[in-house]
């Protein structure tokens, strides 16, 4: 043991995660305390089966879909920074050169997006919300009503008629959405 | 040789000494106050190292306050309240921002996995173990914790394996010795205070502190007795305060030669391998235990694994279907002076021990409580989360609906159809389609 003091230098990189996605030191240990306590074999990612053994994710109807790839903790901390709540700064104090932050509005849309448009073509098509749809109900529902909501959905939102819903599209039927509030995990000081 | 008889002497002083102090006190359950003394010179040290650390501190890393709280503020609204956006109840593209922030929220904490590591301490006990978020402090505060390391390793270390060696090898014999004589309530009477001397000649070899309270529900024969588990000591702090007759499979090694001993003497219930599986078999045996009102209380850890002891998880029913009283009991470890949860997965059994026996001390409370039977109309499962509960308030500890099994195992999928259920009968059940 012998782990006297904890600073962020101990987290490789970083430095350069805290700048990427705006979490405070003290968050961003307790992070990497909780990424080390779940790669039980110390592999340096998270496999499927790390988060497979978490009870409340395995019953998440999306669980399935989250984490097919390995996860080093940099890409860890960065999807969890879609979910920092929006900082009270004055939004004109930013510099508008440097990219946006990762807990932006359009970014959190941009990860939901994500979340239905599984071939990252741009585009949520019908098949792909019949999919996520199935991923969600599981075996409750017929697929004659999984059909007729997916195309529901999609009708509603698409405007330009090509039967399939893009990222604009996306945005525009959201835009009353409160997103930062329900997107928005706090992390206790 | 000077050296050779210096060094006999030295050690036959050290028996001695050991054997009227310790082992003589034992044999009539009698306390000579020295753990006493030991442990308010413990207190006092702790108390003085905990002030030092908060002056030293700064007070702006409060990281180490933030030990017994959450990492993330959780928000545990149900389901429907969760999901409802714009329109009334329909499907719709929102409702994945509330499942994939659910399921984010349970891969940064969940309730379970945290129970499989110990517990952090809210101030430092002078341990290297613990020593995750503390920084230096004082030359002061180290020579202390150099001393203690010294006390530790050198002179309890010996003294607790002297200690822990002449225990298990006097059960041994004890029992053997016992178990020749023919069936009589002499017999009996023996083999209680084989166990009862070896049983708190292995306490004091983990320099263990317990405090009974409510004695007057100790589990009587012919009943259950159920506790929450922590580690493998735990029946070494129950069979301290009396007999019972254990439950568990039959092990190779010393683990086995202790339990063919120990069944000559009092009829434990050992299982094969093999008859573990068979449920019927299990429970038919236990059955006929407890008929016989002569024989020991039965001990039963229903949770099945060791979990870190803040939290109480799911009581099997296995234990439960058997019919008879229950006695529950509520085991809490005081993790200031020790840490006594066992991770299987990170320590073996040696290791584990070792670590016992180079903490400070054990020290704990045991809760005996008032007998519970079975009601009319509640099957088996109901029964075990009240006694459940029942146990959890008591020990002060938290109740979880979850499996102990967890540990090793995947959830069941019928826990997450349970939830598509939920979320289905929202957006098809209300007719707008």
């Amino acid at each position: 043991m012998g782990s006297r003091g904890s600073h962020a230098a101990r987290i490789p990189d970083g430095d350069s995660i805290r700048r990427e996605t705006g979490f405070s030191q003290a968050s961003l240990l307790r992070l990497y305390h909780r990424f080390r306590a779940l790669d039980r074999n110390k592999k340096g990612y998270l496999s499927r089966m790390d988060l497979q053994q978490i009870g409340a994710l395995a019953v998440n109807p999306l669980g399935c879909g989250v984490g097919n790839l390995r996860v080093d903790f940099p890409g860890f901390v960065r999807v969890l920074a879609h979910f920092r709540p929006v900082d009270d700064e004055d939004p004109g104090m930013r510099d508008p050169k440097e990219p946006e932050p990762l807990n932006s509005r359009m970014n959190k849309l941009r990860f939901a997006f994500q979340l239905y448009d599984l071939d990252r073509d741009g585009k949520i098509s019908r098949h792909e919300m019949l999919q996520v749809l199935r991923l969600m109900v599981g075996v409750q529902v017929t697929e004659e009503q999984l059909e007729s909501i997916a195309d529901r959905t999609v009708q509603e939102a698409d405007e330009d008629g090509d039967g399939a819903v893009s990222f604009l599209e996306f945005a525009k039927s959201l835009e009353k959405m409160d997103i930062e509030q329900k997107m928005s995990i706090r992390i206790l000081k | 040789m000077e050296g050779a008889e210096l060094a006999g002497k030295i050690l036959s002083t050290w028996l001695t000494l050991v054997l009227c102090l310790i082992l003589l006190p034992s044999v009539f359950g009698v306390s000579l106050g020295i753990s006493e003394v030991y442990m308010k010179i413990l207190v006092k040290t702790l108390e003085w190292a905990t002030i030092r650390i908060e002056k030293g501190v700064p007070k702006e890393s409060g990281l180490k306050n933030s030990a017994s709280v959450g990492i993330i503020q959780r928000d545990e609204s149900p389901m429907e309240k969760g999901l409802s956006g714009l329109r009334g109840r329909d499907f719709e593209l929102s409702d994945v921002f509330y499942f994939s922030k659910k399921g984010l929220e349970a891969i940064v904490e969940d309730e379970v996995t945290q129970r499989f590591s110990s517990e952090e301490l809210v101030s430092w006990n002078l341990l290297t173990r613990t020593n995750i978020n503390f920084q230096y402090i004082s030359l002061r505060l180290t020579t202390v914790w150099v001393l203690g390391v010294i006390v530790r390793y050198c002179v309890l270390l010996p003294l607790r394996v002297t200690l822990a060696f002449i225990g298990i090898s006097l059960l041994v014999i004890g029992t053997t010795l016992v178990g020749q004589l023919p069936d009589s309530s002499l017999k009996n009477w023996l083999s209680e205070l084989v166990h009862l001397t070896c049983c708190r000649i292995c306490v004091r070899a983990l320099s263990g502190t317990i405090h009974y309270h409510n004695k007057q529900y100790r589990p009587q024969k012919g009943g259950i007795c159920v506790a929450n588990h922590t580690s493998p000591i735990d029946v070494l702090i129950l069979t301290t305060d009396g007999c019972y007759a254990m439950v568990g499979q039959v092990h190779g090694g010393l683990m086995g030669i202790i339990q063919r001993a120990m069944v000559k003497a009092c009829p434990h219930v050992w299982f094969e391998r093999s008859e573990m599986k068979d449920r019927h078999l299990v429970t038919k045996r236990l059955k006929e235990h407890i008929a016989d009102k002569k024989k020991l209380p039965i001990l039963i850890f229903p949770e099945g694994t060791c979990i870190n002891n803040t939290s109480v998880m799911m009581f099997k029913k296995g234990s439960f279907e058997i019919g008879g009283t229950i006695h529950p009991v509520a085991i809490k470890y005081n993790p200031q002076f020790g840490d006594a949860f066992w991770n299987s997965s990170k320590y073996n059994m040696v290791s584990y021990l070792l670590r016992m026996m180079t903490s400070w001390a054990i020290v704990c409370d045991v809760w005996y409580m008032p007998p519970m039977t079975r009601e009319e109309g509640e099957d088996a499962v109901q029964f075990a989360n009240r006694v459940k509960s029942a146990i959890a308030v008591q020990g002060g500890l938290t109740e979880l609906p979850w499996d102990g099994g967890l540990k090793r195992a995947k959830v069941k999928d019928t826990f997450k159809e349970e939830q598509q259920k939920n979320y289905s009968k929202m957006i098809v059940g209300n007719g707008s389609l």
